[in-house]
């Protein structure tokens, strides 16, 4: 455990010299400039504005929780301060995620969705392994081992952090989402929320909700009754659909691909170890050779990894976001149907109580109230769709680039590696 | 300690010698070549670039020769090389401290001994000058491939038939091009006459590849998936291997099985390799009882270079085990990256399909078409990784094997040895006691026993120093070839 502070103690310093976040966007344009940094390369083009800034300035590991620290700077009026911060964790911004999903007055934009739960349980189990001492691993190789854990351990570590500095980030510049009052309460309260994750009842309630929206939504969409008034709406249904199912799909290969990558690179390790000590038996010319062998297969592995990890963030990352953001999107898109069911029915209410000549006053205020939120969930969502889609479009363009260059130069290196070592061993007799 | 030598014994001694140097000088084609300083001897360089017509063919007995028996040696050898005679003289002379010095078990082959590690570092530095030789010069201008792997045959009774193609310009074999179909239990015959010949005299054969029941029957059964197909092609590739190995030792090149093997066009069918056969199971037998042996022999190793090359190859095979196993694990892993990209592949393009802003569509459809070649690229690596790597590696586990089976023989032979030793000791006893009691047919008998014994003894050194002489020659040419490989 004390290493999981160490590596939170050492996030906590590199936070402080890279920025990993976006700068206050008076420049427009979302800087990155480290390569493999993250939150601003996956929503791209943030619209800029300074009156509030967000950013996670600072994040430590203990046992088995996150604690966030989220600083805003803002000029904002209902603020109190320009400058403060407070301290957060995982159940509260699936809290604040969840108020948004729930306002209503929210239905007609896209939420930003909520980042993942910190997931150290692969490396920690790796780590409690690698602790309970293996005889049969040589002592370089052990602490070889040891750093790479504690390497993989970081890069988790900070993606999370950068996930749900992204959350709020999105969440700060979005025009109406920003003015929310449980925004400012999460980013101003100085005290604990006191957020208690979701208890059994809850999950199982959210899982329902979950069950029974997906069979409205397949009722609703199979009704020969409903139609799409907007051929603009109709489209990106399709689109979305099936793009949600494709990205999934590339999702998960860009996963496996990646394992599968660094596995490779791990085994180059072993065998680098095994030409080391091949090379300390030997002692004529021979010696020499195994050593630049295994120091090759060392740096191989290193670009290896390296690569992986670029992969990782760049491709793997991207799609993963983008498949959330579709959910979020499709979801819009439900609720503007829903509400479009509303109007409809609501329409049908009105026809059979002028047709009874009945309540007709209630049926017709409910018939203006279901048709103004179509309307206005409508025009709200063809924004929001807009702006996923050029949102999309922008921050793939860029990933994929940067994947591109990343890759070239990676490969460029290795191929230099790869011909130096061939000269020299050619070289010698 | 010079002066003190006695006779060799007569008989095999003078006569093979002489042989030898006859078929020696129609063979020696090389020119003499860069010294190699030698690290442990003493001996002045130019008794290195001697000739190695005498150490080139057949099992060579390590000759315990006289002052002048060598000089005989060297008299002939001169017609061969051009070197200054006269600074042959000083060799007899220069007897002082020969770098291995083994230390004698018994006072009775003391003397044997010392003339022996004289003449040790002789003809160590004679056989590690033929290895500069054969590096340097290539005296062995042979070629071999295995080809055409085709299915003969059907059912239960098919077999692969591999088309073996020599190219050559040595004077031995009848034509400078020939091929021949041969199938895998040939190759397997091949090694085990091969190895019957050699093996005990101490020589290093390389061993064939392994039968492997369940690829075979695959193929027999006929079954046309990639799994058999790279079996084919495994079993190809290491047969060419083992094909070119053999012909590369010298000695081994002589041999009219090899010659027969490469140049009849019928072979006498080899059942005895068969997996199920009486053979096999005598072999399995024979496997078990060395194995035993090998446990209650205990050797008084007297030479610290063996003890040293013995503990080296030990570690060596551990070592090459431990890389062969992380390299199967990195093909393996390689292997899967390439299905995992080829899936992404494929995901990708849907995903480019089904995006409806067009640069963005070609850009996932381009990167779809990258991901593709990536996995072709891997794919290959992965065979280059398997066929260059994992291949030599497992052979050279296997090489090692065989060069532990060498040194058992020689454990072996010394075994005999020292046998024979015991009992010259119990003849020579029986005759005094015969002299003692004074009875003449016996003590005639008692003198018979003597020689024969004497003799085996004699033979039984002989066959020692040689395994130890043709141990140290293989070791380095075995060292040597290994990188060299690698990077071919």
């Amino acid at each position: 455990m004390e290493e999981h502070q160490e590596a939170g103690k050492e996030s906590k310093v590199e936070k402080g010299c890279n920025p990993l976040c976006q700068p206050p966007p008076h420049s427009m344009i979302p800087s990155d400039a480290q390569s493999g940094s993250g939150p601003s390369s996956i929503s791209a083009d943030l619209p800029g504005d300074s009156s509030l800034w967000v950013e996670i300035s600072d994040a430590v590991s203990e046992r088995d929780k996150v604690k966030f620290t989220v600083q805003t700077k803002s000029c904002l009026p209902h603020f109190a301060q320009t400058e403060f911060s407070v301290v957060r964790q995982h159940e509260e911004f699936i809290w604040l995620h969840d108020a948004f999903v729930e306002n209503e007055e929210y239905a007609g934009l896209i939420i930003p969705p909520a980042p993942p739960r910190p997931d150290f349980e692969a490396s920690r189990e790796k780590l409690q392994k690698l602790g309970e001492g293996d005889s049969c691993v040589t002592r370089e190789e052990f602490a070889k081992m040891k750093q790479e854990l504690e390497a993989e351990y970081l890069a988790i570590f900070k993606k999370t952090v950068a996930m749900h500095e992204v959350f709020l980030q999105r969440l700060a510049a979005h025009p109406t989402l920003r003015q929310d009052h449980n925004f400012s309460v999460f980013l101003e309260y100085g005290q604990d929320l006191r957020v208690r994750g979701k208890n059994r009842k809850e999950l199982l309630g959210g899982f329902l909700r979950n069950i029974v929206k997906s069979a409205d939504e397949a009722l609703i969409t199979g009704m020969s009754g409903l139609k799409e008034v907007d051929d603009f709406f109709e489209h990106e249904r399709t689109f979305l659909l099936e793009y949600h199912i494709r990205i999934q799909d590339a999702c998960l290969q860009a996963d496996r691909v990646i394992h599968s990558h660094k596995s490779l690179a791990e085994g180059f390790n072993p065998i680098s170890a095994a030409l080391n000590s091949l090379g300390t038996q030997e002692v004529n010319q021979l010696k020499t050779s195994f050593f630049k062998l295994a120091e090759l297969f060392e740096r191989l592995r290193k670009l290896e990894s390296r690569v992986v990890s670029d992969e990782d963030l760049k491709l793997s990352d991207l799609l993963r976001y983008y498949m959330r953001d579709s959910q979020a999107a499709k979801d819009l898109l439900y609720r503007r149907l829903r509400a479009l069911a509303d109007y409809e029915n609501a329409n049908k209410a009105l026809d059979k109580a002028r047709t009874r000549n009945r309540e007709v006053r209630t049926a017709e205020s409910h018939q203006q109230l279901c048709c103004q939120r179509f309307e206005r969930l409508s025009d709200s969502a063809k924004q929001e769709l807009m702006d996923f889609k050029s949102r999309r479009i922008s921050s793939f363009r860029k990933n994929l680039i940067e994947l591109a260059e990343l890759e070239l130069k990676h490969a460029k290196a290795s191929t230099l590696l790869l011909r130096n070592t061939l000269v020299i061993l050619k070289g010698e007799p | 300690m010079a002066a003190e030598r006695e006779p060799p014994p007569l008989g095999d001694g003078k006569p093979t010698d002489f042989e030898e140097l006859e078929e020696g000088e129609d063979l020696f084609t090389s020119t003499v070549s860069t010294l190699e300083s030698s690290p442990s001897s003493p001996e002045p360089a130019s008794l290195l670039a001697e000739d190695v017509s005498t150490n080139s063919n057949g099992p060579k007995p390590a000759e315990v020769v006289l002052d002048d028996d060598r000089e005989d040696l060297f008299a002939e050898a001169t017609e061969e090389v051009s070197l200054d005679s006269p600074e042959r003289e000083p060799i007899p002379s220069s007897e002082p401290s020969p770098a291995v010095t083994p230390v004698t078990p018994t006072t009775l082959i003391a003397p044997r001994i010392e003339s022996k590690s004289m003449s040790a570092p002789v003809i160590f530095d004679r056989s590690r000058e033929e290895i500069e030789e054969e590096a340097n010069g290539d005296v062995f201008d042979i070629e071999i491939g295995v080809s055409d792997p085709e299915k003969v045959g059907d059912g239960m009774n098919a077999y692969m038939a591999y088309r073996v193609t020599t190219k050559t310009s040595l004077s031995m074999f009848s034509k400078s091009e020939f091929s021949v179909k041969r199938r895998f239990s040939d190759f397997l015959g091949l090694h085990s006459k091969l190895a019957s010949k050699y093996l005990h005299v101490g020589y290093i054969v390389p061993p064939a590849p392994e039968k492997s029941i369940v690829g075979m029957t695959k193929v027999k059964v006929g079954k046309e998936d990639s799994s058999s197909t790279e079996f084919v092609e495994k079993r190809r590739a290491a047969l060419e291997r083992y094909l070119q190995r053999t012909v590369k030792h010298p000695t081994l090149l002589q041999d009219p099985d090899l010659r027969q093997f490469l140049e009849s066009s019928e072979l006498p069918r080899a059942v005895n390799t068969q997996a199920l056969s009486g053979a096999g199971i005598l072999r399995m037998v024979n496997k078990a009882a060395d194995a035993v042996n090998k446990m209650t022999i205990k050797m008084n190793e007297s030479d610290a270079w063996f003890e040293e090359k013995q503990q080296q190859f030990e570690n060596l095979d551990q070592q090459l085990r431990k890389l062969h196993a992380s390299v199967e694990a990195l093909v393996c892993h390689r292997k899967e990256l390439s299905a995992n990209t080829a899936a992404f592949a494929k995901s990708a393009a849907m995903l480019g399909n089904s995006e409806d802003h067009t640069a963005l569509s070609r850009a996932l459809s381009q990167l779809a078409e990258v991901e593709e070649k990536i996995d072709q690229l891997h794919q290959e690596q992965a065979f280059a990784d398997f066929y260059m790597f994992s291949e030599l590696l497992s052979d050279y586990i296997r090489l090692i094997a065989a060069v532990k089976g060498v040194f058992d023989h020689r454990m072996k032979c010394w075994q005999k040895w020292e046998d024979a030793q015991i009992t010259l000791l119990k003849k020579r006893e029986t005759e005094a006691k015969m002299m003692v009691a004074n009875k003449p047919d016996k003590i005639q008998q008692a003198k018979n026993e003597i020689r024969e014994w004497e003799a085996k003894v004699q033979q039984g050194e002989r066959d020692f120093e040689q395994i130890s002489k043709t141990i140290r020659k293989e070791v380095g040419r075995f060292e040597a070839s290994i990188i060299i490989l690698y990077f071919s």
